[in-house]
């Protein structure tokens, strides 16, 4: 098994030292931030997609929160990402364009949806528990095409005008506030985030993930657990779509849509589940790939995107961030 | 003698027309070291699946320190004392040996729902679970991953998560199962040095380890109490031949 380092106890790192190890920043962590303020000042042209790319980074950490790490298998989380959209998206309409603020109500209107839909989220599993998110993200693009009056239906919620971000920074049509505004935020619920997964709590979900069975009788109340990841998921992805509604100041009925939830799972999986960053990365490539390979083939570009899904899962072990771990033999932990 | 720990008055539960419990009155008093044997198909993990709340009886009470725990969901009955192992390895495969106890230490401690502070920041959740790996031998490998250890270490860390909780009894379902008896004496040792005034309720195939542990042995057949008694009962009871020792003699 030369996957698996067997260390001599003595030269072991101790267990304090061990799970200290895995909660320290890493270089290649530091530096991948410090590359995403490139495009500042080498792709100045493409800042709008950089925003973009924020934006879904943020909508798929959301997601690795409950997927990735706790398991919980989800087709419907634009419904969240959605209504912080149109949340912040009306808000801005109707005559308060602060941004913060508007993120804060994005996630109190996502998160509460996400803490009533959570006690049925919480109570199925596998099959049920996808179909179920599916049909509650339906549910809310139909009676979001609905209420008109309220969204704009198809034709999208228009008059969204925001104020000077932080009362200084406009947004301005090249992008500069857009993407320094969503990197930011991006960075502080990754930070939050990070938080969470190296928490007590963290290693709970881990714990659900692994063995839902053994939780009771280790006197673990997980259906309370999944519960909070889910609201604090929900606030986040409501976020992320807040963001996007200011940034672009405009939001359509897509933003609730099964093509949002699908995608968001993609570049989860492509990336690489319950590490973080895999959301991120994926983010990255799918969109830049959408971006280039719609530009030579409007139509098709999905065929690509489909054929490099099944060639990472079939041979990556967890996404492209899982098959990087594998080529790098440092494995996290190891002294 | 102490008031049981542990009681069960009139436990009944069918599966349609099969009955998998009968009317089971046990009483685990606090130190006790009792076997139940049986044989295969008697409901012995479906007792140990109605007392710890995975199963609803269909009538019947379970009592833990004189508390009725039957409306009680599995994990509060934990919280109160009452914790099982599994007879098929029931673990975390990919939390090494030390998350997963840890986990189980920071439960108890009712730290496991806090998500502001690290983990590592919780040193005494962690000096407890190392503490112990180590009285169970596994303090070599409990950064390992659990699906990367022995089989017999899998076995030794089911208890260790059941420690973990500090129960006041604790069910042990076949501790020893699919370990080789040449492999099994750092799980007999694990039985042994287990706290002198918890109540363990343990099932068991391996006579050895029954007859060498067990003060009291209570005998269940087809979801029923056959009978109960001290070992040199057991052994000398006719019926518990015919029915699970065949002719062989242990004991």
């Amino acid at each position: 098994m030369p996957a698996i380092r067997t260390t001599p106890a003595d030269t072991a790192p101790g267990p304090q030292a061990f799970l200290a190890a895995q909660t320290r920043w890493r270089l290649v962590e530091i530096l991948f931030w410090l590359a995403l303020l490139s495009p500042f000042f080498l792709l100045p042209t493409y800042l709008t997609l950089a925003s973009q790319i924020a934006i879904t980074a943020l909508f798929a950490l959301s997601v690795d929160l409950i997927l990735g790490y706790a398991g919980i298998i989800t087709l419907g989380h634009a419904l969240f990402f959605g209504i912080g959209a149109y949340t912040a998206g009306l808000v801005a309409k109707w005559g308060w364009g602060e941004a913060i603020s508007g993120l804060v109500l994005a996630a109190l209107a996502a998160g509460f949806v996400g803490y009533v839909t959570g006690f049925i989220i919480t109570r199925v599993h596998h099959l049920a528990l996808i179909m179920i998110t599916l049909g509650l993200g339906l549910v809310a693009v139909e009676a979001a095409n609905s209420a008109s009056w309220l969204t704009g239906g198809a034709d999208g919620l228009q008059g969204v005008r925001m104020w000077k971000l932080l009362g200084t920074f406009e947004f301005d049509l090249w992008g500069y506030s857009a993407y320094g505004y969503s990197l930011g935020a991006l960075f502080v619920f990754f930070l939050i985030s990070r938080r969470i997964v190296h928490s007590p709590f963290g290693l709970s979900l881990r714990g659900i993930r692994e063995n839902l069975d053994r939780m009771p009788a280790i006197g673990a109340p997980s259906r309370a657990r999944l519960h909070k990841i889910y609201v604090i998921s929900a606030a986040m992805a409501g976020v992320a779509g807040a963001l996007l509604a200011q940034t672009t100041e405009t939001v359509s009925l897509e933003t609730l849509g099964f093509q949002r939830s699908a995608d968001v799972v993609i570049m989860l999986i492509l990336g690489g589940t319950g590490r973080l960053y895999g959301g991120i990365v994926g983010a990255i490539i799918f969109m830049i790939a959408r971006d280039q390979l719609a530009d030579m083939n409007p139509q098709y570009w999905y065929f690509w995107i489909g054929l490099l899904l099944v060639a990472v899962v079939l041979f990556l072990s967890n996404g492209i961030l899982g098959g990087l771990d594998r080529l790098l033999p440092r494995r996290r932990g190891d002294a | 003698m102490n008031a049981p720990m542990l009681q069960t008055r009139g436990l009944d539960k069918r599966f349609g027309s099969l009955i998998v419990a009968q009317s089971i009155e046990i009483d685990l008093p606090q130190g006790a070291r009792h076997a139940l044997i049986g044989p295969n198909g008697a409901g012995k993990t479906t007792l140990i699946n109605l007392m710890t709340g995975r199963l609803r009886p269909d009538a019947g009470q379970i009592r833990l320190g004189g508390e009725n725990i039957s409306a009680l969901a599995p994990e509060a009955r934990v919280k109160r004392g009452l914790v099982r192992t599994f007879q098929i390895n029931t673990l975390f495969p990919h939390l090494t040996a030390l998350e997963a106890v840890t986990l189980a230490v920071c439960e108890r401690r009712g730290q496991a729902g806090r998500w502001w502070r690290k983990l590592s920041d919780h040193k005494d959740a962690i000096d407890e679970a190392h503490e112990i790996l180590t009285s169970l031998q596994l303090a070599a490998d409990c950064l390992r991953p659990t699906h990367a250890l022995a089989y017999g270490q899998q076995r030794l860390l089911e208890i260790a998560l059941a420690l973990a909780t500090r129960p006041k009894v604790l069910l042990l379902d076949e501790p020893a199962a699919g370990v080789p008896q040449g492999e099994s004496a750092e799980l007999f040792t694990a039985i042994a040095n287990l706290p002198k005034d918890m109540a363990v309720l343990f099932i068991e195939h391996d006579m050895n380890l029954v007859f060498r542990f067990a003060t009291r042995i209570i005998v269940l057949v087809a979801g029923a109490v056959l009978t109960e008694g001290t070992p040199d009962e057991i052994a000398a009871d006719p019926r518990v031949r015919e029915v699970y020792l065949g002719s062989a003699h242990h004991g």
